[in-house]
């Protein structure tokens, strides 16, 4: 079993470290020559650059294709805004990779000054509760009815609003979360994943 | 803390401020004066903009105290892309620190570029939610700007000349520095210590894990996509380009030319094709060429 990580900008090196960690063999994903993998993960990092290089580097068509025949993925935040089949408040050149069924609004949360660390309990996953850092995340503002949700935070909005929004959705072999549990060490969302393949 | 017992959503924490520098790896931050630029910058794939109020080659060769730029020029940057906004305030001027918290900017680099305010203290960066990125000519200096709280440390190079080796020589010091600090034994960390005039905690953790315990970027000098691949095999983990992107004669090609080669700085094929007709790089200065040495500031 080989995991693909696509390394083109964002934390892949945290991703890469946590397979290590979980002794899976893993691939830096730069070129389509390099898709020839069991799954993908889409890290976190800067949507709209990740998006450009997608394009430039010929990854797009090939990966969108694979992702369509069935190809395994987990994104974290920029990841969740790629793979998601509709983006509020994207650019509208933004790349999507149509593979899960919800919307989601960029920097849903706000700027820097409302990145948050919180912690979560998350369905299906035992241990305790899942520590998780929330940076510029992007909002889940709709899910479809073929979509599991599998965490939720309950979060106060500029607008005084306090919402329960999703940050962990699944649908068929898609994880997606609008957090980074590769910053902190945390493996059970990519063995959930790896359970997937 | 014990994450375990946390319930609230926290903010400004060190992980919170430590991981928006994380989703920048690997990508381009540039220096941008107005809301046009700033979409120039986001068009060709830059991670976040730098606001200022004149790109360091103008500060050079203009002369005059470099200050903070004006909020007004910030809120229309913000309002126009969508990708972090980072804005320049004075070394020590933690006024100027304080207005753009209030301004909500995503990050605030404490910059030699800028006249400093202070000749003897940096801001106490842990005092604000906000965090900031700080200039290192060398390890100590790196480690000092750590324990004041920056949660990003950038080689200062020499800003404004187009000219890469300075970049080069503190990306090297630093990262030298790192590869002997690992081989020290455990009595040989307090010597370190005393001769980085560095915080012996903070000595002893990078002795152990190599690296820095927040990222470590380039900045200072870098013109073209060959000096973007440069520096990130020499280790660094992402590049700022000041004055070099549009004091050049095709701004937006150059930009995206150098977002291209940071991604793939292994690559030289992807270098070859993205360095060919990128028109007039800015104009270099030659290191003895120069009055001021804006990396000599900073303490």
């Amino acid at each position: 079993m080989r995991i693909g990580v696509l390394a083109l900008q964002g934390d892949f090196i945290s991703h890469l470290a946590i397979l290590d960690k979980l002794a899976i063999q893993s691939v830096m994903v730069k070129t389509p020559g390099d898709l020839d993998v069991d799954g993908i993960i889409i890290p976190g990092g800067e949507s709209t650059s990740i998006s450009m290089l997608l394009q430039s580097s010929g990854i797009y068509e090939p990966l969108r294709a694979l992702l369509h025949e069935g190809l395994p993925a987990f994104g974290t935040c920029a990841g969740m805004i790629l793979l998601a089949n509709s983006v509020v408040d994207g650019r509208e050149d933004q790349m999507s990779l149509d593979a899960i069924d919800i919307v989601v609004r960029r920097n849903g949360f706000g700027r820097q000054m409302a990145s948050f660390e919180t912690s979560l309990t998350v369905s299906t996953i035992e241990d305790g509760p899942m520590r998780a850092l929330f940076i510029r995340a992007p909002v889940v503002e709709k899910v479809s009815s073929e979509v599991e949700v599998l965490s939720s935070v309950t979060y106060s909005f500029a607008d005084s609003s306090d919402k329960t929004v999703p940050v962990i959705c699944r649908q068929n072999k898609v994880i997606v979360s609008s957090f980074h549990p590769e910053l902190v060490g945390e493996d059970r969302l990519h063995k959930l994943f790896l359970e997937l393949l | 803390m014990d994450h375990t017992e946390l319930s609230a959503n926290v903010t400004g924490g060190s992980s919170v401020k430590r991981g928006l520098a994380e989703m920048l790896r690997g990508g381009v931050i540039m220096d941008v004066v107005n809301a046009e630029q700033a979409k120039i910058a986001e068009d060709a794939g830059a991670v976040a903009v730098m606001a200022l109020e004149r790109v360091p080659a103008d500060i050079r060769r203009e002369g005059g105290v470099a200050r903070m730029s004006d909020p007004f020029l910030i809120e229309e940057i913000q309002r126009t892309v969508t990708i972090p906004v980072m804005a320049k305030a004075r070394i020590g001027h933690f006024a100027e620190a304080q207005i753009l918290q209030e301004l909500q900017v995503d990050y605030i680099d404490e910059s030699e570029v800028l006249t400093p305010a202070d000749e003897a203290h940096h801001v106490d960066k842990w005092k604000f939610i906000v965090p900031f990125v700080c200039g290192a000519t060398n390890l100590g200096e790196a480690l000092r700007r750590i324990s004041e709280g920056a949660a990003l440390i950038r080689s200062k190079g020499e800003a404004g000349t187009g000219n890469v080796v300075e970049a080069v020589r503190h990306l090297r010091s630093i990262i030298g520095d790192i590869r002997k600090l690992t081989q020290a034994d455990s009595a040989e960390i307090y010597s370190w210590a005393k001769s980085l005039q560095a915080p012996v905690e903070l000595v002893r953790e990078v002795a152990e894990a190599g690296k820095l315990p927040v990222p470590l970027f380039c900045a200072g000098g870098l013109a073209t996509p060959a000096d973007a691949s440069l520096v990130m095999q020499l280790g660094a983990e992402a590049v700022f380009v000041g004055s070099g992107i549009f004091k050049s004669s095709d701004p937006a090609k150059r930009a995206r030319a150098i977002v291209e080669a940071t991604t793939h700085f292994k690559e030289p094929s992807v270098l070859l094709r993205v360095s060919r007709n990128l028109g007039a790089p800015m104009v270099g200065i030659e290191m003895d060429e120069i009055e001021v040495r804006l990396a000599e500031r900073g303490w």
